[in-house]
Formats: C-alpha cells, structure tokens, sequence
C-alpha cells in the first residue's frame, strides 16, 4: 500500500498532526496499534485526571465545550473528547494495526505493520511521550518478596496489599499522586524523592497553569532555552486536577501522613540506601518555585491586573522532618516505580538514533530525512506534551513536512533515472532542511 | 543567559575553557573517565601522611605541579599526639572547598563578581559508633551543616540560588550524601 505519510499513533499528537496534515493537502493513514486514544482508555489509573484545567483541552479545530472550562477531566472524558473529535473530523485512521518497523529506503520508508506493509515518503512518529515505564536499575536487586509495580500499572489502592507499607519512588506529578491516593485508601506510605519541581495548584486566584500560559511560559521556545536536553529531562510539576485548587506538595503528602525519604540510590539486601541530599533538592524546588512565582508577580504589575487578581501570597517553604537515609524493606510488601517514562520507538529505523539511543532531531525534525516526531516534552515549545499543545507543533511541523514532499517530487521530476540511487536528492534535501531549519541545530 | 554572553567578572575562574571542556566531553565521553588517588603512609600511632600527585583523566597520565600533604592524627583528647587534623575535619574541609569552587563557578557562570566567600561547616558526630558502644549509632557524621556567608552586589535569592546550583554540581557533595562503593584489601 502506498501513501505519502504513514503518522504512527492514534492519540492526540498523532490526530493533531493528521488535522494539519489534511490542512496543507498531504494524503496520509494513522496507524493505531488500539483504539483511537489507545492508552488513555487502557494504561491511566481510575482517579486520573488531567493536569491541565479542561479550556486548555484542544485539537485543531475542537476545542473543550463543555460546563467546566476551569475543571480538570477525567481520562474517561478526554477518551469521550477525542471519540468527538474522531467523528467529526473522521481522520484516515487505522485501528488495530501494530507497527513492527518503519526504515529509510532509497526512496522513502518502508513501514512493516500486523496487517501489511505501506510505503510511503516520510512517517510522523507520534506514539507519545509516555508509552514506556523507565524504572531505575536498582529494581533489579530489589528484595523477591516485595510486588513491584510502575504507575503505568497502577490503578487504584485496593490493587496493593494493606499488610505491609508501600514505597513510591519518585515524587513528580504521579509519583506524589500515588502517593497521596495510596495514603487515603489507608495505606502506610513512603515517598522517596529525588529532584522534582513544586508549584502551586492555584496562585493569586487563578490556576498555575493559566499562569504559565498567560506570561509566555507555555510558548518558549526549545532553541530559545540555554540547556534544552536538561529542559527536556525535567520531571513533571507536583500537582493534581482537583476541584478545590488544594496543592499536592511536599508539605501536603507529609501533613497527611506520607513518610518522606532522599532518593534512593542502593539496595542492599532488606536495606535500601535513600541520599542524604534531599534538603538541597527541596531548597532548589522551593528556589524555581519563587523564580515562577516572581515572575507571575512581575507580569500582573506590567499588565495591570493587580485589582483583577488576589494578593500575591507565597506558598511557604518545604518543611521536612529528620529524612531518612535507610529504609528496611523487610516492613515493605509494595513498591510503584513512579520514575518516569518514554516513548517506544524500537520500531524505528536504527540510523534514527544518536548518543544515549536518542532519536536526533531539531525541534521534532528528526536528522534522518523524512522522519518527524510528535509529543514529545519541550519538543518545539514548553507545552509540546501538552494535549492543547500539539496543534501548534502539528502545524509547524506539516509546514516544513510539505515542504519536504515537494523537494521529494521535484528530485524525482528533475531525475527520473536517479530515483533509484537518491543520493543527489537527499544531498538537495538536506541543504534544503538546513535552510528552513535556519542552521539552527539542538543537541538530540 | 546565553552561550554567547561573555562575562564581565572576574572570580578567577576559567569559564570559558569550562564550557569548552564540558563540549568536548559530550563528543568523548571516555576522554571524560577520571582517576583520582592518594597514597598514604603511616607515620606513628594515629599520625599518618597522604601524598597526591598522580590522576589521570582526558586518555592519559598526569601529575600534579607539585606532590600535595596531607597530615591527618588523632588529637590530644583521644589520647593522641593532635599532629594533624582527623580525617572527618579533613572530609568536612574537602566537602566545604568543593561547594566553594562550585560557588565561584557558578557565579562567574552567571556574571556574578564575588567580593568574599566564608563557609562554615559542622558536623555532629556520636562517638558510640566508632567506639563501638551503641550498635545503632553509626561510625559517621549524623549531619552536616554549611553555613556560607557571602559578599557580592546580588540578592539574596540570587546568592541562595548559586548555592543550591553548586551543591548540585558537586563531586563531593555527592560522595558525602550518597552511598559510593568502597571496596579495601590487602595487597
């Protein structure tokens, strides 16, 4: 089967680039190893909701319509949003299809899936950012008796044994809603936590969120920001969806009950070695946390908002009581490796990948020509992962993708009997990337 | 603060061949294996002499401008000769000059000009551990207090800050805070 783009995903990064891609005329299929959404039905625990409050929720041309803008919905609700969007818009999307492979051909890819192969010029990877659990190495040496578990897995309290204690290890946003979950449902918890990034839910009246929009935050840039891998490796921010705009931080977790621990780096037989530099970590949390705020600060004098909001009231600083070094595991019977994720891209053509087996792109531009990625965190902006974040990245990226398919056409009009070697072409192409590219070029 | 910004200050630090270095090892990262050593040579009762002159490090063997002492003894009130100062004052020292060379790096790197930099650092130590009188005191130091007292025209924050970023970049730091793999034996 032949087309000119196969985008692999049928989530939001993958339908918001099939929008665009429809925009500027460019014949393509979504291949969908699930449903459309796929892991938002399957792979998100029972009480999750979005992070983002419900007006941000938007696709090209779908926006969220519902009563409450300013609530955050549930993963049953955004399945049901996109289910809208699919009817609406009715993207040339596959279901159920599983892709196995995708390489570079001399003339373009071949893409190997479960049900047949397509050929086509250039593919959209754009499977998400969160397909994959990362889980320390440390777990390996972890003690038999305990059941292990990532957040990918998780669901809900009653899934752990109440016997022993519980340790979630990782204190970003899932990690510290695990946490706090767990504890309500009775559980004896201990967070271990390593670097994470405090914010609160709700500031000067309004929600964090509509603060990061509203002062550019959202919109910087990837080649505008001084060390963009470390901006890319940043965890996500401690909060929760949650009507009453209550904060889930540190402070929060330890006031109802939840143990907090350093990171931990070692395990040794029932014992396992947590760091004894949390205090620096929560100093620097607390430091960004007042730089953000500042910031806020800064934007509603120069705007003249200071009577539409409430008074500037900083959150107070993280108190931690005497934070263990050690815990004994033999009193654990669960640990939840909520320790991050990452995309699955073993399908992929390896010539894609660079140092650290990273895919090599600029701003989702991948350097292996005709290849493009999708969703993943501070891709081309600060919102990048974000679901209402995509359409902009969708339609930059379709942009410079038409561009490309017409560079493709014309080398193959200009020299018919050279489109089996491409090495001419590809050269034109590459000096044609770099010039829309503007010779900016970022580390993978 | 971008990569091209050159800095007007002037802490003694090398920033520039800082971030060269720090490039260059990106694209070898086994340039950037290090080896650190130190031999030590008892001297008498709890008198010893550390001497440091060789590490290696960018694919190759150096030696330091000069051969380094260190004295370290026992001092007086544990029935010792005090000829040297303990190794736990010469770890506390160790972990206070990495923090400090963290802060002159940090704030040249910000264009920061530092007037004065003092660190004061503490460290409580139960000695039933090492003398082996309570199974549940540990040998080492209970925690670690530094106390920086800083003299430059930035505020507060700003200075905090530099700290916090020198604490994440420290080697010691982390040696100290963290579990490291020790492994001694008999030749």
């Amino acid at each position: 089967m032949r087309v000119s783009v196969v985008v692999v995903g049928g989530g939001p990064a993958g339908l918001a680039m099939s929008r665009r891609l429809v925009h500027v005329g460019v014949d393509h299929v979504v291949l969908e190893r699930g449903e459309v959404v796929n892991s938002w039905r399957r792979e998100r625990w029972d009480s999750l909701r979005l992070l983002t409050p419900n007006w941000m929720t938007q696709l090209p041309g779908h926006s969220y319509d519902g009563a409450d803008p300013d609530g955050f919905m549930t993963a049953a609700e955004a399945v049901a949003f996109f289910d809208r969007y699919r009817r609406r818009f009715d993207p040339p999307l596959l279901t159920h299809v599983t892709v196995l492979s995708a390489r570079r051909t001399a003339t373009g890819f071949a893409v190997v899936t479960d049900a047949g192969h397509w050929e086509c010029d250039a593919v959209v990877a754009a499977t998400g950012a969160s397909s994959q659990p990362r889980v320390p190495s440390v777990a390996a040496d972890w003690p038999r008796h305990i059941e292990q578990a990532t957040a990918l897995e998780y669901r809900r309290p009653s899934q752990f044994d109440r016997e022993g204690q519980v340790l979630v290890v990782g204190a970003s946003a899932s990690g510290v809603q695990i946490a706090d979950e767990l504890r309500r449902g009775g559980h004896d918890v201990t967070i271990a936590v390593g670097e994470h990034i405090r914010v609160p839910r709700a500031y000067r009246g309004r929600d964090i969120y509509w603060w990061m929009d509203a002062i550019g935050q959202l919109d910087e840039r990837y080649d505008e920001v001084d060390d963009i891998d470390r901006a890319r490796r940043h965890a996500s921010v401690q909060v929760v969806g949650n009507d009453e705009s209550r904060d889930l931080d540190l402070n929060a977790l330890h006031r109802s009950g939840v143990r907090i621990a350093g990171r931990v780096m070692a395990v040794a037989g029932n014992r396992a070695q947590c760091s004894g530099g949390l205090a620096s970590l929560v100093a620097n949390a607390d430091l960004k946390q007042a730089r953000l705020l500042g910031r806020i600060d800064e934007f509603v004098s120069a705007s003249g908002l200071d009577d539409e909001v409430g008074p500037a009231t900083m959150p107070g600083p993280t108190r931690l009581d005497r934070v263990a070094t050690e815990l004994d595991l033999g009193h654990f019977s669960t640990v939840v490796w909520a320790t991050g994720y990452r995309p699955t891209y073993h399908w992929l053509d390896p010539a894609a990948f660079g140092r650290q087996h990273k895919v090599v792109h600029d701003g989702g531009v991948a350097r292996l020509p005709g290849l493009y990625l999708m969703g993943l965190p501070f891709m081309r902006r600060r919102r990048s992962n974000l679901i209402g974040g995509m359409q902009f990245d969708a339609a930059d990226l379709a942009g410079h993708l038409r561009g490309y398919l017409d560079d493709v056409a014309r080398s193959r009009t200009m020299r018919p009997s050279k489109v089996g070697s491409g090495r001419p072409g590809q050269q034109r192409l590459a000096r044609a990337m770099d010039d829309v590219l503007d010779g900016t070029r970022a580390a993978d | 603060m971008t990569r091209t910004d050159t800095p007007t200050v002037d802490n003694g630090v090398n920033i520039e061949a800082l971030r060269g270095a720090r490039q260059a090892l990106t694209d070898a990262p086994e340039a950037a294996q290090f080896q650190w050593q130190a031999s030590c040579e008892w001297v008498k009762g709890t008198h010893s002499r550390s001497t440091i002159t060789d590490f290696s490090g960018l694919g190759q063997q150096h030696t330091h401008r000069q051969p380094f002492a260190i004295e370290a003894d026992h001092p007086q009130v544990f029935a010792s000769e005090d000829n040297g100062a303990t190794p736990p004052e010469i770890v506390l020292a160790a972990l206070a000059s990495c923090l400090t060379a963290g802060v002159a790096t940090v704030a040249t790197n910000r264009g920061v000009q530092l007037r004065s930099v003092k660190a004061t650092i503490k460290g409580g130590m139960d000695l039933q551990g090492i003398l082996g009188i309570d199974g549940d005191v540990r040998n080492g130091f209970d925690s670690i207090t530094v106390t920086y007292d800083i003299d430059a025209d930035v505020s507060r924050a700003d200075l905090e800050a530099i700290i916090a970023q020198s604490q994440k970049r420290s080697a010691v730091f982390d040696i100290v805070t963290n579990p490291t793999t020790v492994n001694v034996a008999l030749a």
